[in-house]
């Protein structure tokens, strides 16, 4: 080898190092691109909505002055759809993904399932509400109320909720199984006080994904027929008499701080679009907080994981 | 049919038959790892299971409580009795429940419950429906007493299990094992993951329990066979080579593949 | 022992209802299932009685809400694939440079903080990110390309690409990283760099993995509804250019369920025909990419 050729080789090396360089930059600047974004997103948004955030914005009805409307039964009609949606999603959720985890056998029906589940989880969220709006409002007749939409939501959420439960069942050793049916417990009793209390952390962060994803969800709310312009709220679930708790509020007309935010977005005033951004403010905040938490359970999981 | 007749031997001499297998085959699927195994268990004796890694010893062993139905594809055939009552084990009709309720089992890693000390223990009563804190709180010290354990953790009953150190955590699972007065005990390997003075209290511990259970224990250490069981078989490809009792099979085995595996020169 | 043996079949019957139970939980997504297919198809078929297949498909028009009626599927389509290719121009680069960068170049550290971070992109509302392409990107663009109409498919693709950037970069990433180490050695000791390990080893190694991401992208992209329904107009426009307004399939069903149209008549049917051609399109894609990915997850056990 003569010199002619160390020095080639030697700049060739320098000319890789420098591609690797410019290589590693621009996937940096790329990741700070998304970074970028996401400040920028929030950051216009805190620009045009933070003057009108307050607690007037919070506590009043929607009007036809942007500077008199509020989001009371917005996000009041958020919060009942919510807890119809968890009441739902989570038990079936959880119950399924134990099914499948710990009974089902390997047999067609649970391929049916697993394939479907995969499917289902792809499927695009407004075709859920076209689904609702031909099986609950249409066949059913169960109307377009708070009760309708959380259902809705649940469903588009169930597959969210199946399967981070089942790798949370998944990373249960078996040793902890054996150790509780060596003790005589049943298949139920395995599962209930050992089994799913170990998996509980990764079940709920499941469980927390979904409801921010639902949360957010406008286009299935808008197929069902969500009113934009509700200015009462639901009825409170708790009576002065007997039996002190009342069920009317799931019949209730209702609207969601999504579907606020998007007809305030549609209007072509600009004074409604600064109420569309501090929806937006508080939709997002909620969002990320919810997502924040999700992350901050999953990292804190992982510190503290016994096997 | 000389495993047989000395099954015979050994159900005359003394100690009643506690359980008894009979022709015994398992399979995992397709693959065989059981063949035609016959053993007897003697009522309130140590049975020791030896033989090299694969030989079979733990999955005879997790016959015993039925451990193997918890998985699929799983498969055996032959009878495995179970003396006063005469139950076949192993039956279909046999609820594999009501067979772990009497025949309980320590495995080879201690696995305690991610719970406290106090719920490890009771967790077994607490299955059978017992509710009342009076009867919980006298047995769980009985047993803890009974796994020499309970002066060590008497004073931290609500500090989780896995607070324990190896050797304690391992008699947490013997606490926890004996707490529903099972017939028998199975110990799978109760030793590997432990240093010597630990497995020295597990031995004693075990040698001390013969009065009032059966057990039967799966182990890699001949020297832990000779020291803590009263019988002994010897196990390879999933066959009963040699059974008998424990002097007879380290001090004169029959059979020259059991002497090379004893004396170290196999396996 | 009479009184042990109840216990004992109390018991069982228990265990067995509650079996039962959870297995009518696992059922009800199968019931989803039925009921979108149900719905969606007895609507369409319902609507195939008064308007041709030949017409629905080869129409150069779709105003079901006009006088002089058209239904052409195609119209929809166009704006539906034109948007998603803007979006995949955006996230295929930026989200596979990410995997890349990521997987074979980024310190734990960074790994760490990145992750969670860029799952956020995916986690906010989509309404949200609707207002912000009407709001800020299509100003921004504007200001670039003067003549740009106020709704165009250009700012709700690139949006949209950002969205689906996690889809993307999250799911290339794991496809790499699940290269093993082994392959990465000989290529360096053959005296690559890490850049030609990465490019000509790990990625092409794990080629289907990061395919089948990016198909489970475009299938989001497919079905993304607010982000158009608010940036894109809703003009039916058949033409594959990205600088005009023009309604997709998805942002066509809000249009409608929106206004007041009358229930049960054809130009009602007609969201739950472009329901059901949403469907087979994501569909298709779901399917590409769980095919994809088997084959990847076999590839690597190898």
């Amino acid at each position: 080898m003569d010199e002619g050729d160390d020095i080639h080789i030697g700049r060739h090396l320098q000319r890789r190092r420098r591609l690797e360089i410019v290589f590693v930059a621009a996937g940096l600047l790329c990741l700070i691109l998304g970074m970028l974004t996401l400040v920028t997103l929030f950051a216009e948004m805190a620009r045009q909505g933070l003057p009108r955030l307050g607690i007037d914005f919070l506590s009043r009805y929607p009007s036809r002055h942007a500077e008199l409307a509020g989001i009371l039964p917005a996000w009041v009609g958020s919060l009942a759809v919510m807890v119809v949606t968890a009441a739902t999603a989570v038990p079936l959720g959880v119950g399924a993904a134990v099914y499948l985890e710990e009974y089902a056998p390997r047999n067609l029906i649970t391929a049916l399932i697993e394939i479907n589940l995969t499917n289902l989880a792809g499927m695009p969220s407004i075709v859920f509400g076209l689904m609702a709006l031909g099986i609950f409002v249409f066949e059913f007749g169960l109307g377009r109320n708070i009760l309708t939409a959380g259902l809705t939501l649940a469903l588009l959420i169930l597959p969210i909720i199946i399967v981070t439960a089942r790798e949370a069942l998944r990373t249960v050793p078996d040793s902890l199984r054996e150790a509780a049916f060596a003790c005589g417990a049943s298949p139920w009793q395995a599962l209930r006080d050992h089994v799913v209390p170990a998996a509980g952390p990764g079940i709920l962060t499941g469980i927390i994904i979904g409801l921010a994803r639902a949360i957010g969800e406008t286009a299935p709310l808008i197929a069902l027929g969500a009113v934009s312009f509700v200015s009462f709220l639901p009825e409170s679930p708790i009576r002065g008499e007997f039996p002190f708790i009342s069920f009317d509020w799931l019949s209730a007309p209702f609207t969601a701080l999504p579907v606020q935010m998007f007809n305030w977005t549609t209007r072509p005033d600009p004074d409604f679009r600064a109420n569309a951004a501090a929806a937006a403010f508080v939709l997002v905040a909620m969002a990320l907080a919810i997502n924040g938490l999700a992350i901050w359970l999953r990292h804190r999981m992982r510190r503290e994981a016994r096997w | 049919m000389v495993v047989e007749r000395r099954q015979r031997d050994a159900a005359s001499a003394s100690p009643r038959l506690k359980a008894a297998v009979r022709d015994l085959s398992f399979y995992y699927d397709r693959q065989r790892a059981l063949s035609d195994v016959a053993l007897p268990i003697r009522e309130h004796r140590v049975t020791a299971l030896i033989g090299p890694s694969g030989c079979g010893k733990t999955t005879l062993l997790r016959c015993f409580n039925r451990m193997h139905d918890l998985y699929p594809g799983n498969r055996c055939t032959g009878e495995l009795r179970l003396y006063p009552d005469d139950i076949d084990l192993l039956s279909r009709d046999v609820d594999p429940i009501a067979v772990r309720m009497r025949i309980a089992m320590v495995f080879q890693k201690p696995n305690p419950f991610p719970r406290s000390v106090y719920e490890n223990v009771a967790y077994g009563l607490r299955v059978r429906g017992m509710r009342s804190r009076v009867v919980l709180d006298e047995r769980v010290e009985q047993a803890l007493r009974s796994a020499a354990l309970w002066d060590e953790v008497k004073d931290r009953l609500d500090a989780p299990g896995a607070s324990l150190s190896g050797g304690q955590q391992q008699r947490l699972c013997i606490a926890r094992a004996l707490a529903t007065d099972p017939e028998m005990v199975l110990f799978d390997e109760p030793t590997a993951a432990l240093d010597p003075v630990a497995t020295s209290n597990i031995e004693q511990l075990i040698s001390e329990l013969r009065s009032t259970v059966t057990i039967v224990i799966v182990t890699h250490n001949m020297q832990q066979a000779a020291r803590v069981s009263d019988d002994t078989a010897y196990m390879y490809l999933g066959r009963v080579v040699e059974f008998g009792t424990t002097d007879e099979i380290f001090i004169r085995p029959r059979m020259k593949q059991t002497e090379d595996y004893i004396t170290g020169r196999f396996g | 022992m009479t009184v042990v043996r109840t216990w004992h079949a109390r018991r069982r019957a228990r265990e067995r209802l509650l079996e039962s139970l959870l297995m009518l939980a696992a059922l009800v997504s199968v019931a989803v299932t039925v009921a979108i297919v149900y719905v969606l198809v007895a609507e369409s078929m319902a609507f195939f009685d008064s308007v041709g297949f030949a017409e629905f498909v080869a129409d150069s028009q779709w105003t079901p809400l006009f006088e002089d009626a058209h239904y052409g599927i195609g119209v929809l389509l166009s704006a539906t694939l034109t948007c998603t290719a803007v979006a995949l121009a955006v996230a295929l680069p930026v989200g596979g440079w990410i995997a890349i960068y990521l997987s074979e170049f980024a310190s734990p550290a960074i790994r760490d903080i990145a992750k969670p971070l860029l799952e956020l992109l995916g986690a906010v509302p989509t309404i949200v990110y609707g207002y912000f392409a009407l709001m800020f990107v299509t100003p921004l663009l504007r200001y670039l390309i003067p003549g740009l109409p106020g709704f165009n498919l250009l700012s709700a693709g690139i949006v949209m690409g950002i969205m689906i950037i996690p889809y993307v970069s999250s799911l290339s990433e794991d496809a790499m990283r699940a290269v093993p180490m082994a392959l990465r050695e000989a290529s360096c000791a053959m005296g690559a760099s890490r850049l030609q390990t990465a490019l000509g080893v790990v990625v092409p190694s794990a080629a289907a993995g990061i395919a089948s991401a990016c198909v489970l992208a475009v299938s989001r992209a497919m079905g993304e509804t607010m982000i158009v329904a608010i940036a894109a107009g809703s003009q039916a426009r058949l033409g594959y250019d990205p600088t005009e307004s023009a309604a997709t399939l998805t942002s066509y069903i809000v249009q409608v369920a929106l206004g007041d149209v009358d229930q049960g008549g054809i130009a009602y049917r007609t969201v739950f025909v472009a329901g059901l051609a949403l469907m087979l399109l994501t569909l298709t894609m779901n399917v590409a990419s769980h095919v994809l990915r088997q084959r990847f997850l076999r590839a690597s056990v190898r």
